[in-house]
């Protein structure tokens, strides 16, 4: 119960880090979005065996992380939070895929570990720029943003209040919980018999709340239209900060830098 | 403000459950009234509430609100003229932040953003909560939330404030300091509550409910004093007027 409380805690942390007043803080969201999401297809853009020309990659959230003075706690917290998905995900590619592609002295590196390392270094960079976006902006910019750029408002909306009611129906699932526990003395956990009935109120309650919500802005003169923030105007560091992401993301997906400073060292070019 | 009188006549209400809340129920509140309506739980205050800006309609009777019956096609205009304050703020507070939620009201109504801006600004130093407007609702403390509930109403301008609980859940500071807000409304004030000791300061007429009629409308003094209706209805005496329990004196 506790574990969870503080986890849901943290996930405000990421949000109220947004606050700051730091030169990232200060891009136009819609700056920060439109690069996040170019770098995270960028990356799932690489081929599957693809390792050593990602690395130079590394180098956008690490330096994101210290231009936007963001702890590396709560980040690395949450990628460990998700690491064992990336494990399932990759698990079987060893396994599988037994095809030889190099050699490290006497060990042979089979295609499956490749890629197996391949994909968690992709998603660990897109997981933590997608951490470090919501650090750096805020889910209410985040969500202007997207319907800048075209996102359709309902969506948006969508967005909007399920990150509003997230916090509250998570309080009264805790609630509901808690009072479980205070009278089932046998069992720790919930009993799967009970699963059902639990899940079942907090569908009901959730459903009378949407209904009252719905009232509450009928209310204030709601047409379905959700008048959203207004966001701020694109200024030359904008551009500037645009420009240099995409040249520097555009470098690494067709130049393998760790390969080129290589060959630079060893005299490639001689 | 112009001159807005309601007037219910024979209403009936059945929830599609079949539960029958309101029964033949006929009222009439004139300008400027601060009103309170009491009675056990259940006993169809919320559902009276709702009928007074088209939250519900009548199964039969009439609603009309300043010479306009409450229909859908005068929705707009009711509920510009019913400002309503939810009993819980969450319900009531859907935006993401403060300042947010209580332009979304005049932004609705079509006010250009300059007007929304004043109107905002004003409202949220009625309430004295102009310093959360950049919060997120959910960081805020109950009497800050109803605060602000009430500020997103008052945005709107309404010249009718209906409240459904607002001392509900308030620590007995934020209590006083709503009621001392409240004082300083002109609106004619309708406020469904178990609390009597505020109506007692607030309200010059009280309306007892009871099984989804009126059991007794009349000036709040008269009313509590008259123990018969208040047991009726399930009620009990506000504490200021109940004598002293330590040394019986009233």
């Amino acid at each position: 119960m506790i574990k969870l409380e503080s986890t849901w805690l943290n996930l405000r942390t990421i949000d109220d880090l947004a606050t700051q007043k730091t030169f990232i803080h200060s891009l136009n969201s819609c700056t920060k979005l439109i690069t996040t999401l170019v770098f995270v297809v960028l990356v799932t853009s690489f081929s599957k065996y693809e390792v050593t020309s990602l690395l130079p990659l590394l180098f956008y959230p690490v330096a994101l992380m210290s231009l936007g003075n963001l702890p590396y706690k709560p980040i690395v917290k949450r990628l460990l939070l998700i690491a064992p998905f990336i494990v399932f995900i990759g698990l079987f590619n060893p396994v599988f895929d037994q095809r030889p592609i190099a050699k490290l002295g006497s060990f042979l590196i089979t295609g499956g570990w490749l890629s197996f390392l391949s994909i968690t270094i992709k998603l660990l960079l897109t997981v933590t720029s997608a951490l470090i976006l919501v650090a750096t902006t805020g889910m209410n910019s985040i969500c202007t943003a997207l319907s800048q750029i075209g996102v359709p408002k309902p969506i948006v909306i969508q967005i909007l209040f399920m990150y509003r009611y997230l916090h509250v129906l998570l309080e009264e699932f805790l609630k509901t919980n808690q009072a479980y526990n205070l009278r089932s003395f046998k069992t720790a956990g919930i009993h799967y018999k009970a699963w059902g009935s639990l899940l079942g109120q907090l569908l009901l309650r959730t459903m009378d709340r949407a209904q009252r919500i719905y009232q509450a802005m009928l209310c204030r003169g709601f047409d379905g239209k959700v008048p959203l923030l207004s966001a701020a105007r694109w200024t030359k560091k904008d551009h500037l900060y645009l420009l240099f992401c995409l040249s520097f993301f555009l470098l690494c997906r067709f130049i393998n830098i760790p390969q080129a400073l290589g060959t630079l060292l060893t005299g490639g070019f001689q | 403000m112009s001159h807005h009188t309601i007037d219910l006549t024979n209403i009936l209400y059945t929830y599609p459950d079949g539960t029958t809340a309101l029964r033949n129920l006929s009222l009439h509140i004139g300008h400027g009234e601060a009103i309170a309506i009491v009675g056990s739980n259940g006993s169809g205050k919320t559902t009276l509430l709702s009928h007074l800006n088209g939250v519900l309609f009548p199964t039969t009777g009439t609603v009309n609100i300043g010479g306009y019956p409450v229909v859908q096609g005068t929705l707009t205009h009711i509920r510009r003229t019913v400002g309503m304050v939810f009993q819980n703020p969450d319900d009531q507070l859907f935006m993401p932040t403060v300042y947010d939620d209580v332009a979304f009201g005049p932004l609705n109504l079509g006010y250009p953003p300059l007007e929304v801006e004043k109107r905002v600004i004003s409202a949220l130093k009625t309430v004295g909560a102009y310093a959360l407007k950049d919060r997120p609702p959910y960081r805020l403390s109950g009497g800050q939330k109803r605060a602000v509930a009430i500020a997103t109403v008052l945005a709107m301008d309404p010249a009718i404030l209906v409240m459904d609980e607002p001392t509900a859940a308030l620590d007995p500071l934020a209590r006083r300091q709503l009621i001392t807000l409240l004082h300083t409304f002109s609106h004619t004030k309708i406020i469904a509550t178990h609390d009597l000791d505020m109506v007692l300061d607030l309200c010059k007429r009280t309306i007892v409910l009871h099984n989804g009629s009126i059991l007794a409308d009349g000036p709040t003094l008269e009313i509590f004093r008259d123990r018969d209706i208040l047991e009726q209805a399930g009620l009990e005496q506000p504490f200021s007027m109940q004598s002293c329990p330590i040394c019986s004196k009233i």
